[in-house]
């Protein structure tokens, strides 16, 4: 019992409760007046050690003395590809990555697996890669969760990246997580701030938790290397200069990596769904307000001017109006458009969550008592009906001049 | 066919409330169910029984009154719980959550399919399902949207991607994480509710699995939480009222500067 990682001192605890006030996570309670913490709600986020006046909860650091970290050199960013092109929260990983880089003083590598991908690797170092290791084969044509965790991991034990960054996309969260569990890496998911600390040199790794209503920074202080997914849209693409160099280091690798126990048989497009809305500069979503299926065609035809995409809040998904694809949300998308426009969407919290980080929000809803008001930069009382198609009709005009 | 399916209990709502005096964050009464997206896997599990035969094993690691979201499972078909609970998993993280998980399958007999939710509503990360997959070493099929296939050593599943699906073959034993897309959960009869009070649910703890204390829950987690705050509130802006006369106009003017803002 005495190794548990927080502990009450008895002893000192007067019973005063600051402790249970501090918790945010309701993980004290008391008990014949003794604060009693319940180690399996307890996150250890430390709140309550400067909240006890009488210096009454102790937390222990934990037990891995801080090794030498002198061989984890670089910045590494996996270059996601499919079918040949470079998925651009890869350009937004470089951005990161080297701001990243240049406060440690290390180099920006990026990772390419592909087949006939050495166009795209020079398009890495115009994008600031100093160096691409590049793994072009036949058989990594497309994605692969084993092949591509095996060799990433063999190269991630090799070279000893000090960081390690990958895009919070479907791939990149699937490849990632075999990675790290490989190579016995710390991994943050779904970074929305990523910096240097000055003194430890340790990566500050900043995520939404609880959909969006905490933030919380995430330390790998005892091991390396440090990885991370980032969402997309969150950080500026790095821009391009052709003039920069850097070196294409073609990788050999042993055929048994290859090896893989699952096989991509077709991939089939969404036929509805042209603009994937999490890259999509401009979204137009509806809600429950929309009433019907067909009504969406207002917010289509907006789209369509705008050239963005349809979203949707889970009340339409739910009631089968538009696909699962269009969801917006905790349990859908998270996207973060220049412009958001939300037609007949309350807004609750787990809409919120995956739509808040939008340039500007407009919101369009009869009920002037709508939460969606609360987070709009723009917000219209008033009928959708009314205003999409004449707002449709207007654009057309301004932007046919 | 033996399948196995991983859920976690999480809180219901996820509207934690700021204390502006403490800066702290404030959770009330607030309810544990089954993580929403875990829903999703237990019925697919039991879709996958009726369908091949066998049983389906729920685990779950958490404190003692996780408990709950095991006989929620047995309430819609699953056979059988184990809780894995002990207080030498607190303070994991998803590496030391996913090494937990795969002690426990480990010591399950003949595992077909496993299955995980896509991911957990309070963390929010995806690394679990595959961290267990590569502690295993088995392969994965994330995202999976529909089960076209599945034959005695062998599945085939659609993975849902940004852009649209693939259609990926794998053999079995693999490891599967849903997304909602996948079926419609069904409520308890009432058979399952009874069988659901009945059951013994067994704890396993570190010892009993056999676990390496080194990779168990605060040591074993490579990841610190450091600090915590309340992200800034994005405060309401402008309001427009009136009929679409007015208002049309009034917008149009408004996204020419936001697109010229945006754009510059």
């Amino acid at each position: 019992m005495s190794n548990d990682p927080i502990k009450v001192i008895d002893e000192a605890c007067v019973g005063c409760q600051l402790c249970v006030k501090a918790c945010p996570f309701g993980a004290i309670e008391m008990d014949e007046k003794l604060a009693v913490i319940d180690l399996t709600t307890c996150t250890l986020c430390g709140a309550c050690v400067p909240a006890c006046k009488f210096d009454a909860i102790e937390m222990r650091q934990s037990e891995k003395a801080q090794a030498d970290f002198s061989a984890y050199q670089d910045v590494w960013v996996f270059a996601e590809q499919d079918d040949g092109v470079i998925q651009s929260v890869t350009y937004e990983l470089l951005g990161e990555g080297r701001q990243l880089a240049d406060d440690l003083g290390m180099h920006l590598c990026a990772v390419l697996l592909g087949s006939n991908v050495s166009e795209q690797a020079n398009e890495l170092i115009s994008r600031g890669a100093e160096k691409v290791y590049m793994v072009d084969q036949p058989e990594l044509t497309h994605f692969q969760d084993e092949p591509y965790a095996a060799i990433i991991s063999d190269m991630v034990k090799r070279h000893k990246p000090n960081i390690f960054l990958c895009g919070a996309t479907t791939i990149g969260r699937s490849v990632i997580s075999r990675i790290a569990v490989e190579t016995g890496a710390g991994l943050t998911a779904d970074c929305t701030g990523l910096a240097i600390d000055p003194g430890t040199k340790n990566l500050m790794q900043t995520r939404p938790a609880f959909g969006g209503n905490i933030m919380a920074t995430i330390l790998t202080p005892n091991t390396r290397p440090q990885m991370a997914t980032v969402r997309h849209k969150v950080f500026k693409e790095a821009e391009v200069d052709p003039s920069r160099t850097g070196d294409v280091v073609p990788v050999d690798i042993d055929k048994a990596l290859l090896a893989s126990r699952t096989k991509r048989l077709t991939f089939v497009p969404e036929e509805d769904n042209i603009i994937n809305i999490a890259e999509a500069d401009f979204i137009i979503s509806g809600g429950r307000g929309m009433g019907k299926p067909e009504n969406f065609d207002i917010l289509h035809e907006l789209a369509e001017v705008l050239g963005g995409g349809v979203g949707a809040s889970r009340a339409a998904v739910d009631a089968d109006w538009i696909p699962y694809s269009h969801q917006v949300g905790q349990t859908g998308k998270t996207v973060c458009p220049k412009i958001y426009i939300a037609c007949g969407i309350s807004g609750q919290i787990q809409h919120l969550a995956g739509m808040s980080a939008s340039d500007v929000i407009i919101a369009i809803n009869k009920d002037p008592d709508a939460p969606i008001f609360s987070v709009a930069t723009l917000g219209i009382v008033g009928d959708v009906f009314e205003i999409v198609p004449r707002l449709t009709a207007e654009l057309r005009k301004v932007l046919g001049e | 066919m033996h399948f196995v399916v991983c859920i976690k209990q999480v809180p219901e709502k996820n509207d934690v409330k700021i204390n502006p005096e403490t800066n702290t964050l404030m959770r009330e009464g607030v309810e544990s169910i089954v993580n929403p997206f875990d829903a999703y896997a237990i019925e697919e599990s039991v879709r996958l029984k009726e369908r091949m035969g066998g049983k389906v094993t729920a685990i779950t690691m958490g404190p003692p009154q996780a408990e709950a979201v095991l006989r929620e499972a047995i309430s819609v078909g699953v056979d059988e719980g184990i809780l894995i609970s002990d207080r030498a998993f607190a303070g994991s993280d998803t590496y030391a959550t996913s090494y937990t998980l795969a002690q426990a399958i480990k010591k399950l007999d003949d595992v077909d399919v496993i299955l995980c939710g896509k991911q957990a509503s309070d963390g929010d990360t995806a690394q679990v399902g595959p961290g267990i997959a590569t502690h295993l070493d088995l392969p994965q099929i994330t995202y999976v949207r529909k089960i076209e296939e599945i034959e005695e050593g062998r599945i085939v599943g659609e993975r849902l991607l940004e852009t649209g699906y693939e259609v990926i073959e794998s053999s079995l034993p693999c490891l599967l994480t849903v997304v909602k897309e996948i079926n419609e959960p069904r409520l308890p009869s009432l058979k399952g509710k009874m069988a659901a009070k009945r059951a013994e649910i067994p704890v396993w703890t570190a010892e009993s699995m056999e676990c390496d204390p080194t990779y168990l829950g605060l040591d074993g987690s490579p990841t610190k939480v450091d600090t915590i705050f309340t992200p800034p509130p994005r405060g309401g802006g402008e309001i427009l009222t009136g009929d679409a006369d007015e208002i049309v106009p009034q917008l149009i003017e408004k996204l020419k500067e936001l697109v010229v803002g945006a754009a510059s």
